[in-house]
């Protein structure tokens, strides 16, 4: 059973501190949705889980055999390069770069998965595609299926809908659900909450005050705050 | 025509020339494609004018082997601008503005304050704008030059995965696994010994238009990034070629014409690619 444990944990840049405090623990097959304002630090949490920043206190410790380079990741939108001249199957095959260390090339097992996770992903038939030409909403299901060429077990999805129409983004939020289903993992930020409650296991919400809880626990405090309010 | 450039053709530095051409030309174009799509341009710019600075060093302070000290100011300074590229006090392409320049000014004033030969804006012009050295080489130099050359594109072969993955998306490719720092490194050290290499052939000034332009009209015509490396190199070698064989026709600059090979090709890239 692999968990990701965050104990009292601080971010931020340099001497500015950007979160403080910070303390969940996210268990296998967990559907942890993380909310806050712009600026709040969503974004700068996520690429302290990748190690991509350091924490400037606190700890975040793997357990089950979870190692720092099986976690996937679908970076905020902005970081992507959206003109870069690469087809689809060279974007979903570099998710295997990180597994190749001792190798030069892929193997035909990895063709294979990035084939499968193509078709689940519904991007199989652009294959040999211009990246550059395709909707956001394609695009976003490209990188998704790059980051399942990356791991098997925990997603990190960083506002996967944003700049998306309502439709790409049911049917984004319908193919993280069923990965969510058959086992995955997932960290997700995100800013309409309401179109995951059904899914989400827990909320963090990050902000002057940080507040960690199951999904019961959260919808019952919104219904209280609307019978207040 | 033909006649005289298969005269031309049966002499040893004529045909070390073109060897050394192709060689340049195709490293320069594949480290290019690394450099246009990671928006670092102007690092070969950059680089040139630190090796012209240093060359300047080297033959004040009355050195014979003068890459013995190009090579390795060029390969720190390109580690270090890289490595500083996203957070330093300076901002990557103020970093490289500011280096490039302040090495060209005293490269030149070392050349005019401690002259080592009579004709110092000849020696200015040469280092600069290449010169009819790519004609003088020694069988010496294309062996070097060979060699360098085959470790750049086994390098670029070798990690051609990784490459794409970090140029693509650095952050994905560190969170997943891939040892961006070694990589980056290595990238760094490759761009200098090209760089230094290819200012034989076209000047520490024009080095920049042998990295970006292969590039720029590869990607007006192809979509995929294998596509855009193969066509990228196979264009800069074309005109490499091309410049050389006018420039012994019509006694041009080597250097010059070699650039203008590539330009025009750039100009019908863009006029008919359908990416434009
Ligand atoms: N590379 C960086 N260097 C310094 N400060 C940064 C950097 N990236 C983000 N910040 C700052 O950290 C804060 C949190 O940013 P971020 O994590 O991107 O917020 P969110 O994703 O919640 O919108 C912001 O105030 C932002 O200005
Ligand atoms: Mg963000």
């Amino acid at each position: 059973m692999i968990s990701i444990e965050v104990k009292d944990l601080s971010l931020g840049y340099e001497k500015q501190v950007v979160v403080k405090d910070l303390n969940f623990t996210v268990h296998e097959g967990d559907y942890l949705c993380i909310v806050g304002e712009n600026g709040s630090g969503k974004t700068t949490l996520l690429k302290t889980l990748l190690s991509l920043n350091e924490p400037l206190q606190g700890s975040i410790v793997f357990s089950g055999g979870l190692k720092r380079n099986e976690i996937g990741y679908l970076p905020q939108q902005s970081n992507v390069q959206r003109d870069f001249p690469a087809t689809v199957e060279e974007i979903v095959m570099s998710g295997f770069a990180g597994k190749n260390s001792r190798r030069f090339f892929h193997d035909e097992s990895q063709k294979k998965t990035a084939k499968e996770n193509m078709e689940k992903m519904r991007v199989a038939d652009l294959s040999s595609s211009s990246f550059s030409h395709l909707s956001g909403g394609q695009q976003q299901r490209v990188l998704l299926a790059r980051a399942l060429c990356a791991t098997e077990k925990v997603l990190l999805l960083d506002e996967p809908v944003a700049g998306l129409d309502q439709q790409s983004s049911t049917s984004m939020y319908g193919l993280i659900r069923d990965l969510n289903r058959e086992g995955m993992t997932i960290i997700m930020i995100t800013h309409d909450i309401e179109d995951v409650l059904q899914d989400a296991t827990h909320v963090l919400q990050i902000g002057h005050t940080n507040r960690f809880t199951d999904i019961k626990t959260f919808r019952s405090g919104r219904k209280e705050e609307d019978h207040v309010g | 025509m033909l006649a005289e450039l298969s005269l031309y053709l049966s002499f040893p530095f004529v045909r070390y020339a073109l060897i050394v051409s192709v060689l340049i030309a195709l490293c320069s174009s594949l480290l290019g494609v690394i450099l246009v799509l990671r928006r670092f341009s102007h690092l070969g710019d950059g680089l040139s004018h630190v090796a012209f600075g240093a060359m300047a060093a080297a033959s004040v302070a009355g050195l014979k082997n003068d890459m013995a000290i190009v090579l390795p100011v060029t390969v720190a300074t390109a580690v270090f601008l890289l490595k500083n590229g996203k957070r330093g006090m300076i901002k990557g392409d103020a970093a490289i503005a500011m280096l490039s320049t302040a090495a060209l000014a005293f490269g030149y004033l070392m050349m005019n304050l401690f002259p080592t030969s009579g004709n110092i804006s000849g020696d200015v012009c040469t280092t600069l704008f290449g010169s009819t050295s790519i004609l003088t080489l020694k069988r010496s130099d294309v062996v070097l030059c060979s060699a360098l050359s085959f470790a750049v594109l086994l390098i670029y072969i070798l990690f051609y995965e990784k490459i794409f993955a970090i140029t693509f998306d650095e952050d994905f490719a560190k969170a997943t696994g891939v040892d961006t720092a070694r990589y980056n490194l290595l990238i760094a050290v490759v761009i200098a010994v090209v760089v230094v290499l290819a200012m034989n052939l076209v000047g520490s000034l024009l080095i920049s238009a042998l990295l970006v332009f292969p590039v720029l009209s590869a990607m007006r015509l192809f979509a995929s990034f294998r596509n855009v490396s193969v066509f990228a190199a196979l264009i800069s070698v074309f005109c490499a070629v091309a410049g050389i064989l006018i420039s012994i026709l019509a006694s041009t600059p080597v250097g010059s014409t070699i650039v203008a090979c590539d330009f025009v090709i750039f100009l019908l890239c863009t006029v008919f690619g359908r990416n434009g």
